[in-house]
């Protein structure tokens, strides 16, 4: 059963990408390409879910293919089978809507290759988690950054495309040389690549070999990842990608870099010292505040999505550090319910930063712009892609009743029992993860009331939202599957955690429990720290307000509602130009945060030439300082270049000294062989 | 207690939590008036308030969409939803188990979020700045919130509200303990900025370019005014049951009978009264802080909150 699901899938992406190739821009190729995709991610789906609703654990070897480094081997676990299921559940929603999104580059570019890469891309993402050792591992990974990047690039008449398609593959390409090198230092006292080898050659190895081996994990998946420093490719790439890319590479992608930390990090390695998790901790908090308060920042809404995954993905990692750190000290239950945490949250977000990515494209798809200071008003004129933005921002705001509330929930509650252990630094690390925790939800809240209020309320600030026109259907259905995904998984918050539970405590080892939460309607942490109920509180609101509207009928004057202009001191008519505007909206924690942002603004007024009283125009530029490109990537950037520039010294074009050099290079190599005596 | 007397007392908490609110109100301006040797309205004078709001005509701008009429019934919900879990009179409660203090304070910021939504939605400049300013100052006192509470629930074993009450009946020394008197400190300037009173915003002005609160619900009239309002009410309410009952919680009745509950109604009126005493001193004697002095006085909280929590660690 098995084995056939994963022949439909690999076989469903690849007819998928052979349609989109043959058949290019027909209809009948693009349906047939569409259709591998959503198939190739149903038959993942199903995989995946039945070996997490307890199935075996299932091995795949064709040894033959890459022989040399050890054949494919392919293994599906609790792990992989759970990252397998988010790849599907957001796979599926994504294809259906590039069916109408892909139609505006029709005649410009060539939809057989954004079908192809679309089918590729999820062909190599849904093998990744399957990689049971390493060159299978690399493979697929790669294979998923290069149809990836060729996915960025598919509006490349766009400069900034082209831009943002080289710092994407060079952050990539980085992080796999880190991968490969914590690969090869993983394998180099095992008999073979095959993680099984690797974990026992792991648990023999020393402190500092298994530390050096994280770190280095820690930057290649951390840049997949987009951790803070190495998030700087996602507020460039996911913008350029057409916008179910852009949801593909924020949901799915993004997260198979914890996948990563998780394999290799407790997998593999098996855990390791305290400092592993105060490291990951430190990382993801960081990163949440600092994505948060950039996304605040941003008037694409894009851009803003982009930097919200930075923030969320440091969530995760705060839990996952939560994890790693509660089992060195030998915590396996808190342990658990941190990992179990950061897995909701991980699914989750997948599902709601999905469907954002998804709605942002509708709004860009309508308006042609993705700048927030143009949009306005949109909630008449997309019907339905307004609710689905709102059910997102209500979800990624950790707001009650949706999923996004019930993650952050259980991650603040996986951090308290950290504050109970006897070593004081833990104490008041895990004190300030809180704060920090509570402060990005603060702002997540107030960032995306930013993003759907000057989106989707008042009036039109320009003629394209004035004119915008709901998307197709097959956007729509896109759209709206992905916001059932987000109400089903807080519907079902209590059989989701329990199979999280599962998963992290297969990843904590043999002896470690899943955490139990109590069955019944609600639910109680591990560690009886604290009781919630996720039904009473679905159930309670929706109810609530029903039942408010009832009474509120009953008791309220009979009179209809009257329509009026809207209230203003006075002035005689409202023009958009008075309504509050992204940057605007941001200005006060621009200025409370001015020590991050270390803003800069130019203010340019013109006067009417026979009185300074009236003004003829006025500009305004305002913009933050970009720490990490300043201080970290342009002077490496700039190093690399210096160091090119000295190499082409030796590149003086003439035959002779290279002759010279490849002796030379041979005579060094011998002399070496002789001094070490290797063979 | 069995469950249906549970339940029921939950209701009554929560329907005398809504009848009282509009009082609560109505105190404080009318000691804030005395104390500056004006008359004042009567306290019952929101009541008066609510009622010609409901039977008054409801005025909705053209340019507000559905989520402007759906706003109030959301923000009111929440803070409803809020007062089911606190222990009022009693405890434990059935309820109790449907949500903690995390549940609280994340069903507040959903009144708050769709509140600034719909501050967005008329397209007036007031309600954008009132909207863009609230979600600024709920967004900055989030981390005390979480801290503060965090150090009763250290000290309690449990962020779940009637558990830490309980506790804190058990031991009553731990109420006078620094970690208990930083984390009231803590909360009660939060209360203050939470719940758009003087020093941060000033409930009393409709129209000045300081106001946050006022500002964002300008559009709002008739039954929707009401509803804001009414939330509004209770949300000040639920920070003062916050504050009365998880730091001086005598007089919370632990098992069901008539004399205890009429006791413990009492006791909670007088706590009620006492702080609202307190606020109305602090707004008489107090001027507003600039807006961008605002978050200084919230990082004095967050620090506050800090110390609780490091006091409650050490006093363990």
């Amino acid at each position: 059963m098995a084995a056939t699901l994963l022949a439909v899938m690999v076989g469903a992406y690849g007819a998928g990408a052979a349609a989109a190739l043959l058949g290019g821009g027909h209809p009948a190729g693009r349906a047939l390409s569409t259709a591998g995709a959503v198939a190739g991610a149903g038959a993942g789906l199903l995989l995946g879910s039945q070996v997490l609703a307890g199935g075996p654990v299932w091995t795949f070897a064709a040894p033959d293919v890459v022989g040399l480094a050890g054949g494919i081997l392919l293994r599906l676990d609790a792990l992989g089978a759970f990252f397998l299921v988010l790849v599907g559940m957001v796979a599926a929603p994504a294809a259906l809507y590039g069916v109408g999104y892909s139609t505006q580059y029709a005649g410009r570019y060539s939809l057989r290759g954004l079908g192809a890469a679309l089918n590729l891309f999820l062909l190599a993402t849904s093998l990744v988690p399957l990689a049971d050792n390493v060159v299978t591992f690399l493979l697929a990974w790669e294979g998923m950054s290069l149809a990836s990047y060729f996915l960025v690039l598919t509006d490349h008449d766009e400069p900034e495309t082209v831009g943002a398609g080289n710092w994407y593959l060079g952050m990539t390409q980085v992080g796999l040389a880190f991968l490969l090198a914590a690969f090869l230092g993983l394998g180099a006292a095992a008999p073979s690549l095959d993680f099984a080898d690797l974990r026992v050659a792991a648990a023999g190895s020393t402190g500092a070999a298994r530390g050096a081996v994280f770190a280095l994990a820690l930057v290649g998946f951390g840049s997949k990842a987009g951790l803070i420093p190495l998030h700087v490719w996602l507020p460039r790439a996911h913008p350029a990608a057409p916008s179910h890319v852009s949801a593909l590479m924020s949901g799915v992608m993004i997260k198979l870099g914890v996948y990563g930390l998780l394999r290799v990090g407790l997998d593999l390695l098996g855990g390791g010292p305290p400092w592993w998790g105060v490291l990951l901790i430190v990382l993801g908090a960081g990163s949440a505040v600092l994505g948060v308060l950039y996304a605040l920042m941003e008037d694409d809404i894009k851009r803003l999505l982009a930097y919200s995954s930075v923030e969320n993905v440091g969530m995760i990692i705060l839990g996952v550090g939560a994890g790693f750190l509660f089992q060195a000290l030998a915590m396996p239950g808190p342990a658990a319910l941190a990992l179990a945490a950061a897995l909701y949250h991980t699914l989750n977000h997948a599902a709601f930063k999905g469907l954002l990515f998804l709605a942002a494209g509708s709004v860009l798809h309508a308006t042609g712009t993705r700048n927030m200071n143009r949009h306005g008003g949109l909630i008449r004129r997309l019907p339905w892609t307004g609710p689905c933005f709102l059910l997102g921002a209500v979800a990624i705001a950790g707001l009650p009743p949706l999923n996004g509330f019930f993650s952050e929930w259980l991650l603040f509650q996986s951090l308290l029992p950290g504050i109970g252990v006897s070593s004081p630094v833990v104490a008041v690390l895990m004190v300030l993860a809180l704060g920090m925790l509570a402060l990005t939800a603060g702002l997540a809240a107030s960032a995306f009331a930013k993003a759907f209020g000057i989106t989707f309320l008042a009036l039109p600030r320009s003629a394209g939202a004035a004119e915008a026109h709901e998307s197709p259907l097959s956007m729509r259905v896109g759209m709206v599957g992905l916001a059932a995904a987000c109400v089903g998984l807080a519907l079902g918050a209590l059989p989701v955690l329990a199979t999280t539970g599962a998963v992290a405590a297969g990843l904590l080892g043999p002896s470690a429990e899943p955490p139990t939460f109590a069955l019944g309607l609600s639910f109680r942490t591990p560690a009886g720290l604290a009781r919630m109920s996720p039904a009473a509180v679905i159930v309670g609101l929706v109810g609530g307000v029903a039942l408010t509207w009832l009474v509120v009928r009953a008791l309220a004057s009979r009179r209809p509602l009257r329509f009026a202009d809207t209230w203003g001191c006075g002035r005689v008519g409202q023009s958009p130009r008075m309504e509050y505007t992204a940057t605007a909206y941001a200005e006060p924690l621009r200025r409370v945060f001015s020590a991050v942002y270390r803003p800069t603004e130019d203010v340019t007024v013109d006067h009417h030439p026979e009185s300074r009283y009236f003004v003829q125009s006025i500009a305004y530029r305002a913009s933050i300082l970009p720490w990490f490109e300043r201080y970290l990537y342009e002077p490496l950037l700039a190093w690399v270049a210096r160091g090119g520039r000295r190499a082409l010294a030796l590149q003086s074009g003439s035959v002779h000294a290279y002759l010279a050099y490849v002796v030379g290079a041979l005579v060094i190599l011998l002399g070496v062989l002789m001094v070490t005596g290797a063979p | 207690m069995s469950a249906a007397s549970g339940y029921a007392l939950a209701l009554g908490q929560a329907l005398l939590c809504l009848a009282l609110a509009p009082g609560l109100i109505g105190l404080i301006r009318w000691l804030k008036a005395r104390m500056q040797n004006r008359r004042g309205a009567p306290v019952w004078q929101p009541y008066l308030e609510l009622r010609k709001l409901l039977a008054k005509e409801t005025v909705v701008s053209t340019n507000a969409s559905w989520l402007f009429r759906f706003a109030p019934y959301v923000v009111f919900t929440s803070t409803l939803g809020v007062v089911l879990l606190l222990p009022v009179l009693a405890v434990p409660l059935p309820l109790g188990a449907a949500g903690d203090l995390l549940v609280a304070v994340y069903l507040l910021l959903l009144g708050t979020f769709f509140l600034a939504l719909a501050g967005l939605d008329p397209g007036s400049p007031f309600g954008g700045m009132g909207s863009s300013r609230e979600m600024t100052v709920a967004a900055l006192a989030e981390p005390t919130i979480a801290v503060a509470m965090f150090a009763l629930a250290l000290g309690a074993g449990s962020t779940n509200l009637g558990e830490i009450v309980a506790r804190a009946m058990a031991r009553p020394a731990e109420a006078v303990s620094p970690g208990y008197l930083l984390a009231f400190t803590a909360l009660f300037i939060v209360t203050l900025a939470e719940t758009g009173r003087l020093p941060v915003d000033n409930p009393a002005t409709h129209l000045e370019l300081t106001m946050i609160h006022e500002a964002m619900v300008l559009e709002y009239s008739g039954r929707y005014l009401a509803l804001v309002e009414w939330a509004a009410a209770l949300k000040l309410l639920v920070f003062f049951t916050l504050m009365a009952n998880l730091f001086v919680p005598w007089g919370v009745a632990v098992q069901l009978g008539a004399g205890a509950l009429l006791l413990a109604t009492l006791t909670y009126v007088a706590k009620l009264a006492a702080l609202a005493a307190v606020v109305a001193v602090f707004e008489t004697r107090m001027a507003k802080l600039r807006l961008f002095r605002v978050p200084e006085l919230l990082s004095v909280s967050f620090v506050l909150a800090l110390l609780a929590i490091t006091a409650s660690f050490l006093s363990r």
